[in-house]
């Protein structure tokens, strides 16, 4: 089963154990400044966001690369970046629509999220549930169920619900009638 | 080894900057952050030196842990003589600033002298540089924040700052850091303010690492996480509704002070609690609440962020305060609201958006604004004091006025901005100043809760609830339930939270982990990352020996047993009312035994063989 990050900025407290655990697994230093996955603060709407790769499956970063220095790992789906190949020319930087494959000075290399080959740290950090590592074909699963909870009400059609044994999902005569 | 074993020093006078390695003796002994860098301290300063002066030294500290991913691993302090008190102040922030210092490769940022003119610090990794804050000085809080993010084109730089209330020479304000954290007590803004230094303005990217054992690291500061996670205090009362879980808990034990402490209950408590943050209101439907945000790597994030009814008379007009920022904290909400009788959630909010904003400690200014509106009801202020204001207790309008006019330091609120007991000598009633050693109490009734009426007459900094919290013992059980009517074994008591609480502070951690911690879950965590045996026998050894210096100091600063003592109103006057009626605080019946517990002799002086003992 190929998984997916699933974030969830409504659970996010802005504390940033993500980014220490990112930084941590791929620098040995807990450095925020050198995270793959960030949590941007709205303060003024009192908002907090993480965002990092979505692992897209048309990946632009990888078909810009002019040497291939960015792979797909089978087993994960992440595209991965081969450091000693990687020549540093962010071409891929400026291709990627959400900005999350970035340049970093001190290297002269690309960094981006590889889901820590298939255990992802971040997810395994964040003490509210806001990032996850779920089934990649289930991600909007959530947000589906609560969608589907608020339908009626929303819909305004039955106030006061029927009681079970009255309802007829499929409009089936009951048997044994007469 | 966690330290980052650099210390720069700042030299205003001259305009420099330099590096020094930190003293690794001195962090064996003293850990870091509030103990070592007292340390530095009052190895460099005359006690007796006058706290605004450029003789006075300024110490930004970090601890081992700062800047880590223990949780709550994001303290920073401020350690310097108190303008307020004339004691040894050390002030607890938390936010990003701390993490920041530390991720730039620094221990601490030692300030000396007094520049010619109005500064900045910029410290990028191993660049730091002085510049002209000319064009910030006269700026709030706020502007200063986005002035420094726009013209350095940086929005992560992380920003520690004064505002216009310690330019005025407010003698309780904050340093404040990420728009609405700060070091807020004592004054510690104000001797920044006094050196002519407007803001740090910080950048790491170096990060923290070098521990001594990073995976045994991981898995103690996993299992920390773990307890901290389980704990219902920090798993669920104060994520969901910060400090203030305790508004109505307290209210309901007679230990509310109301009304410049006249009173032990409020009326009003419920309306002002951390339940009525969640309400919605009428206007637009919105609770004042409106998430909890956490500080640097906690995983308790406490930490309100609210927002102001737009239809409420404070903001009406002013859209710029219709966003969200940094809400009340219990502390706040008391002192602005029970001590001054006002039950309006709006109003503190504002008050307290305004101490974020210019950098008022709120508990001092509630504090100093109930004393003011108990004078007033006396006769002994009129309106020919207050710019022809009104100030009766309960009045909201008295309220958001006098906060406004502190923050610039306008009219009466110049006067306020000396502190309760300076206004309280300046009228001829010293006696109602809610004070011990000139700082304002928090909010706990000492006659409700005996032993904090101990922990607030002995406390290094005057009147403080974080120098030896009882209250966790004495109301909620933590680590044992005690009596808190009782005063027996109050003096042992005080003395293990004194201890503890220094070594907590020394760590770089939040003492809000000790409702869930004990010494036993934050020593492998320390041990795991510092170089050293970090035993708790090691660590509160520790927090004694700091204890005990932070002592020395106030006593060579002219302090005397005669100033270990509570206002008249506290040990005369008996509560009237709640399960506390009839009791004062029976301070004088611990005290004696305090000293004897402590090592000192019976005038409070450190004996020779504590001194001997604690290597001091």
């Amino acid at each position: 089963m190929l998984k997916a990050l699933k974030l969830e900025p409504e659970k996010c407290t802005g504390c940033l154990q993500c980014e220490m655990a990112c930084s941590f697994e791929n620098t040995g230093a807990f450095n925020p400044a050198k995270s793959r996955i960030k949590v941007f603060t709205f303060h003024d709407e009192g908002r907090f966001a993480p965002y990092t790769c979505t692992q897209c499956d048309e990946a632009w970063c990888m078909h810009a690369c002019p040497v291939e220095a960015i792979v797909l790992n089978m087993a994960t789906g992440s595209k991965d970046v081969l450091s000693d190949v990687c020549v540093g020319c962010k071409v891929c930087t400026i291709a990627c629509p959400f900005g999350t494959v970035n340049y970093e000075a001190d290297t002269g290399k690309v960094v981006k999220c590889d889901l820590c080959g298939g255990d992802p740290w971040c997810s395994k950090a964040c003490p509210t549930g806001a990032i996850t590592y779920v089934s990649a074909d289930e991600s909007g699963m959530e947000r589906m169920r609560a969608w589907a909870q608020q339908a009626p009400r929303t819909a305004g059609a039955q106030p006061n619900p029927p009681k079970a044994k009255e309802v007829q999902v499929f409009n089936i005569p009951q048997q044994g009638g007469h | 080894m966690s330290w980052t074993g650099k210390v720069l020093r700042v030299n205003l006078t001259e305009g420099t900057c330099k590096p020094e390695p930190l003293n690794m003796e001195w962090a064996q002994q003293y850990l870091g952050q509030r103990g070592l860098a007292t340390k530095y301290l009052v190895e460099e300063i005359d006690p007796k030196v006058d706290a605004l002066s450029p003789e006075n030294v300024m110490i930004m500290t970090t601890g081992p842990l700062t800047g880590t991913m223990a949780s709550t691993g994001g303290r920073y302090s401020v350690v310097t003589k108190s303008p307020l008190t004339g004691c040894i102040a050390c002030s607890n922030s938390g936010g990003f600033i701390g993490a920041e210092i530390k991720a730039a490769g620094w221990d601490m940022i030692i300030y000396e002298g007094k520049s010619p003119k109005p500064v900045y610090l910029y410290l990028e990794n191993e660049t730091a540089e002085l510049r002209s804050a000319e064009h910030l000085w006269g700026k709030s809080v706020w502007d200063t924040h986005e002035m420094l993010h726009k013209e350095n084109q940086d929005p992560e730089l992380k920003i520690a700052c004064v505002g216009r209330s310690a330019e005025q020479g407010n003698l309780y304000s904050a340093i404040v850091n990420d728009m609405h954290r700060a070091a807020g007590r004592s004054g510690v803004g104000t001797v920044m303010a006094s050196k002519n230094l407007k803001a740090l303005a910080c950048r790491g990217t170096r990060g923290v690492g070098n521990f001594k054992d990073p995976m045994r690291f991981l898995q103690a500061t996993e299992q920390g996480k773990k307890v901290l996670a389980e704990n219902a205090v920090t798993g669920q009362g104060l994520p969901t509704y910060g400090t203030q879980v305790l508004m109505n808990v307290i209210n309901e034990m007679g230990a509310m002070p109301t009304r410049n402490m006249r009173e032990v209950q409020f009326e009003g408590a419920h309306k002002i609690s951390g339940e009525a943050m969640h309400e919605p209101r009428e206007s637009d439907g919105q609770p004042n609440l409106s998430t909890n945000g956490a500080c640097f790597a906690c995983t308790i994030a406490c930490g309100r962020i609210s927002t102001i009814d737009p239809q409420h008379f404070s903001i009406k007009d002013k859209p710029e305060y219709h966003k969200a920022s940094g809400g009340l904290e219990y502390e706040a909400a008391w002192a602005l609201g029970s001590n001054t009788g006002v039950d309006d959630i709006d109003a503190l909010t504002y008050a307290q958006f305004l101490c974020n904003e210019d950098g008022m400690d709120p508990i001092t200014l509630g504090a100093t604004i109930s004393a003011a509106m108990e004078l007033y009801e006396m006769g002994a202020i009129t309106t020919a004091d207050t710019d022809g204001l009104e100030i009766p207790f309960g009045s909201a309008e008295a309220l958001v006025k006098l906060t406004e006019l502190t923050a610039k330091g306008e009219g009466f609120g110049k006067v306020l901005g000396l502190g309760s007991r300076r206004l309280c000598e300046k009228y001829g009633h010293p006696d109602i100043s809610m004070t011990v050693k000139s700082q304002e109490f928090p909010a706990y009734d000492p006659r409700g809760i005996q032993g904090m009426g101990l922990a607030y007459a002995t406390s290094n900094r005057g009147a403080c609830h974080l120098r030896g919290y009882t209250v966790s013992s004495e109301v909620l059980g933590i680590p044992e339930k005690t009596d808190p009517l009782t005063t027996d074994g109050k003096a042992e008591l005080v003395k293990a939270f004194q201890d503890a609480t220094a070594a907590v502070d020394s760590a770089g951690l939040c003492v809000f982990t000790t409702f869930a911690w004990g010494m036993d879950d934050i020593a492998p965590q320390i041990d795991a990352a510092c170089e050293g045996d970090w035993t708790t026998e090691k660590l509160l050894e520790v927090g004694e020996r700091i204890w005990n210096m932070e002592r020395d100091f106030n006593l060579k600063a002219g302090m005397t047993a005669a100033d270990d003592t509570l206002p008249k109103r506290l040990r005369k006057d008996a509560a009237k009312v709640g399960p506390a009626e009839g009791r004062v605080n029976d301070l004088d019946v611990m005290l004696p035994k305090y000293y004897e517990v402590r090592g000192w002799t019976t005038s409070g002086e450190l004996m020779p063989e504590t001194r001997e003992r604690l290597g001091l």
